[in-house]
């Protein structure tokens, strides 16, 4: 009993951080979708989420090189992508995990970068070929989330 | 005329010889009586289409422009390609990044060569990574010394230590072995921000923040190894660090970047560190004999709600009536205490003049309405430029500057062109005793041995006139330039009572936007196609109590066709006294320009990344955009050598030692 009332207030953490993002209701199916939000600070919220990110952009670099086969004559933007999204999950994500413990202005940075990134990408596309739209409209919704949970931080 | 034009038609409004695709709409195809009705018809539905375009526009570009439209000979318009991120807000430097939707670009790739051209000939960096903060500026027998956050690893924030540096003159530099690295429990997860004292027997300590191993900022002392060593290469920690410890109240990461200390009339050292409680950003005091232990004071220098956290905050007196520098423990009735800060939550440095208490280690305002952090508040710079500390320099007797100056251009690049982040060139700073309301910041006077080759030029120059300032290579620059509006034309703009406007740099548009008396300037890193431009230019508006207010600004808007590059417009009004012309000074450097307006009591910082105005395309302009005034500009221009600044050795310590 004790146990389910805390989960109710520790839950509310996770409603109280998301009403303060752009996306609420991507927001709460993020965090709730993963067990520690329950008992989360908003530094572990931003890594959840940062987490997030990562996983997002690993699997769009698994689009990206499927693509190569099926769409061999979007190789030009397909490499710009690739450069693009391995910035996103070895750098950007990298230095958004340190950064938010220390110094989250540089998490902040780094998460405004992985959208530019995944906008950057996008953009290569000639109008309505990208094999991957929907993912970076994703990428680009959880980044805006992400950077306002950090900038809670500041 | 900038302010009638909120609901012309795009192409009206731009009809200005900078653009470069050197498109012409007839923008009165649809005022002026036609004999012709099919044609009439034609063209004011093609006016409607434009209208509900540009509507379109504005509505996915939070307020930034495209100039991008052209018109095709069969009337119909398509927007030229290119990929357009939205402009950044200047009041919270809420960097909001959205594609336009309607653009049919090509694939835009960075190459080796447009990376490398951007590498600056005189600024200080390191070879290669990331720097950030200015840390521990001093002078110290016949070395300048400067130390900064680095990331030996990488190009992007992480693992930061203290680099080090020393040069003569501020502007020759040779790179020297890490001071301090984050080998301590106490400074595990960063060696941060820090400043220099010196003691009155000559020698030094150095405070700094610590970022422990559990991530709490703690302020730590670290003193040369030894002070016979000039180029003080070496550094040790004292051994009982911590010496300072986040106090109740105070969040631990709320904690850090200790200034310089001062003496204070009863004899002791006393420093303030930035903080917040809540949203008010705060200074704390303490007061100490022996940099080892310390008393917190009761009172805080200074508070400001809603400011967020203060960073970097430095303290120091400037002169009422001379134009020098003085040591941080001068006091006095011909003195001001300055305090500045950095705010996390927008990036950007504010600061205020008032008046220090000692007794109570209090300052105040002689501004509230400006105070340091509010929105409004004086900035040293208008432009990119953070974390900005000062020191005094014993050896001439100034206050001198240091600012860094982070990219503006994404990771992806920073990580391929394998470095990131700049400082500006070093400047002078004193109280402006002419308006007695603001500093002065100018680059130091050695940045004049860079100079080479220079060329003079005279000349009067019309309204929508273009000019170009052959001066062969244009990426490594010093213009200094004087210009006055011809005094027919401000008559008549003042005599004319319904030529009134409202104008920011930042929301009017950038340099294409035409108005009574500006704007005018200097084009750089320009593309002889202007398909690329960086416009430093006056803009002087007549406000509703018929004064002239003049703005300087930067308008890196079509700096370049990267689409991963922020592209602002900066700038501020300039105070311009009577009797006063029009005096500015532009330092080009490949992807820096500093820009300095009035003597130095405007400055703005822009970051540019051309893509095609670089290496021996990239050139100079002089343009007049205003509609009616007519301008003489009086200017030289010099082609400005590398510095040279060089990796560690013996051998170019020895060199830099003879200069």
């Amino acid at each position: 009993m004790m146990a389910m009332m805390m989960g109710v207030a520790m839950g509310d953490i996770v409603d109280k951080t998301c009403k303060q993002t752009p996306d609420y209701s991507l927001c709460l199916s993020l965090l709730r979708s993963d067990p520690r939000s329950s008992s989360a600070d908003t530094v572990g919220l931003g890594l959840i989420l940062v987490d997030k990110i990562k996983a997002l952009g690993t699997e769009t670099l698994g689009q990206i090189n499927m693509a190569y086969k099926t769409k061999p004559m979007l190789k030009k933007p397909l490499d710009e992508c690739n450069l693009r999204y391995k910035t996103i999950v070895d750098v950007d994500v990298h230095t958004a995990i340190i950064a938010i413990r220390g110094n989250p202005k540089f998490a902040e940075g780094a998460i405004v970068d992985a959208g530019v990134e995944a906008s950057v990408c996008e953009g290569g596309f000639p109008k309505g070929q990208s094999p991957i739209t929907g993912l970076t409209q994703k990428m680009n919704k959880i980044c805006d989330v992400t950077r306002a949970i950090v900038r809670m931080l500041l | 005329m900038a302010s009638s034009d909120a609901l012309l038609p795009i192409s009206a409004r731009e009809e200005d010889p900078l653009l470069s695709d050197g498109s012409r709409s007839d923008p009165n195809a649809e005022t002026h009586g036609r004999r012709r009705p099919v044609k009439g018809l034609l063209a004011v539905s093609f006016g409607l289409f434009f209208i509900a375009f540009y509507v379109a526009l504005i509505a996915t570009h939070d307020g930034s422009r495209s100039n991008d439209v052209k018109i095709e000979s069969d009337g119909t318009a398509t927007t030229v390609s290119r990929a357009h991120l939205a402009g950044v807000s200047e009041k919270s430097n809420d960097q909001l990044w959205k594609l336009s939707g309607d653009r049919n670009t090509v694939a835009f790739s960075w190459n080796n060569s447009m990376l490398s051209w951007q590498r600056t000939a005189f600024h200080f960096q390191p070879e290669q990574n990331w720097m950030n903060d200015p840390n521990g500026p001093l002078f110290y027998k016949g070395w300048y010394h400067f130390f900064y956050q680095y990331n030996p690893n990488a190009a992007v924030w992480g693992d930061i230590v203290w680099g080090h540096a020393v040069s003569k003159d501020l502007i020759h530099w040779v790179h020297l072995p890490l001071a301090m690295v984050a080998d301590q429990w106490y400074d595990a997860n960063g060696v941060w921000t820090g400043s220099a004292t010196f003691l009155e027997d000559g020698s030094i300590v150095m405070l700094y923040t610590g970022s422990t191993d559990k991530s709490v900022q703690v302020q730590n002392l670290a003193y040369p190894e030894d002070l016979n060593d000039p180029l003080l290469l070496k550094w040790v920690k004292f051994p009982g660090n911590p010496v300072l410890v986040p106090p109740p109240g105070i969040l631990p990461k709320d904690f850090r970047d200790p200034t310089t200390a001062w003496k204070t009339s009863a004899g002791k050292w006393r420093i303030t560190i930035g903080s917040k409680i809540n949203r008010t950003g705060i200074s704390l005091v303490y007061d100490t004999t022996d940099f080892k232990t310390y008393e917190k004071l009761e009172t805080l220098l200074h508070k400001v709600p809603n400011t967020g956290m203060w960073e970097c905050v430095d303290f120091y007196p400037v002169s009422k009536t001379l134009v020098k520098g003085l040591d941080t423990s001068v006091n006095g009735p011909d003195v001001k205490h300055i305090v500045k800060a950095s705010m996390d939550d927008t990036r950007i440095d504010h600061y205020a003049i008032g008046t220090y208490f000692d007794s109570n280690g209090t300052w105040t305002p002689d501004d509230p309405t400006i105070d340091v952090g509010i929105s409004t508040s004086l900035r040293y710079d208008y432009g990119k430029f953070y974390a900005s500390k000062t020191f005094y320099d014993q050896n001439k007797g100034r206050r001198i500057l240091w600012g860094w100056i982070g990219e503006s251009d994404s990771e992806s690049a920073d990580v391929q062109k394998g470095w990131s982040s700049l400082q500006g060139i070093p400047r002078t700073v004193v109280l402006d005793t002419k308006t007695g309301k603001n500093l002065v910041q100018w680059p130091v006077e050695e940045v004049k041995s860079l100079r080479l080759s220079s060329k003079k030029f005279d000349m009067e120059v019309g309204p929508g006139s273009l000019v170009h300032i052959d001066v062969g290579s244009a990426a490594q620059l010093d213009i200094e330039a004087e210009f006055e509006i011809k005094k027919e034309s401000l008559d008549k703009i003042l005599g004319d009572a319904s030529a009134t406007e409202e104008f920011s740099c930042q929301k009017s548009g950038g340099s294409t936007v035409r108005g009574a008396l500006g704007p005018f300037g200097f084009s750089v890193l320009a593309h002889e196609s202007l398909s690329e431009q960086t416009p430093v230019y006056f803009y002087v508006a007549k406000g509703k109590d018929s004064k002239l207010t003049t703005f300087f600004c930067a308008d890196s808007s079509r700096s370049s066709f990267a689409n991963d590059v922020v592209k602002p417009i900066y700038g501020s009004s300039v105070p311009v006294l009577k009797g006063e012309k029009l005096t500015m000074r532009i330092l080009v450097d490949h992807s820096i320009v500093e820009a300095f307006g009035q003597g130095g009591r405007t400055c703005i910082t822009s970051r540019v990344y051309p893509t095609k105005a670089i290496y021996g395309a990239a050139k100079l302009f002089l343009f007049n955009n205003a509609i009616d005034a007519t301008i003489t500009a009086s200017f030289k221009v010099w082609q400005m050598n590398s510095a040279f600044i060089q990796p560690y050795s013996e051998e170019a310590v020895r060199a830099l030692s003879r200069t």
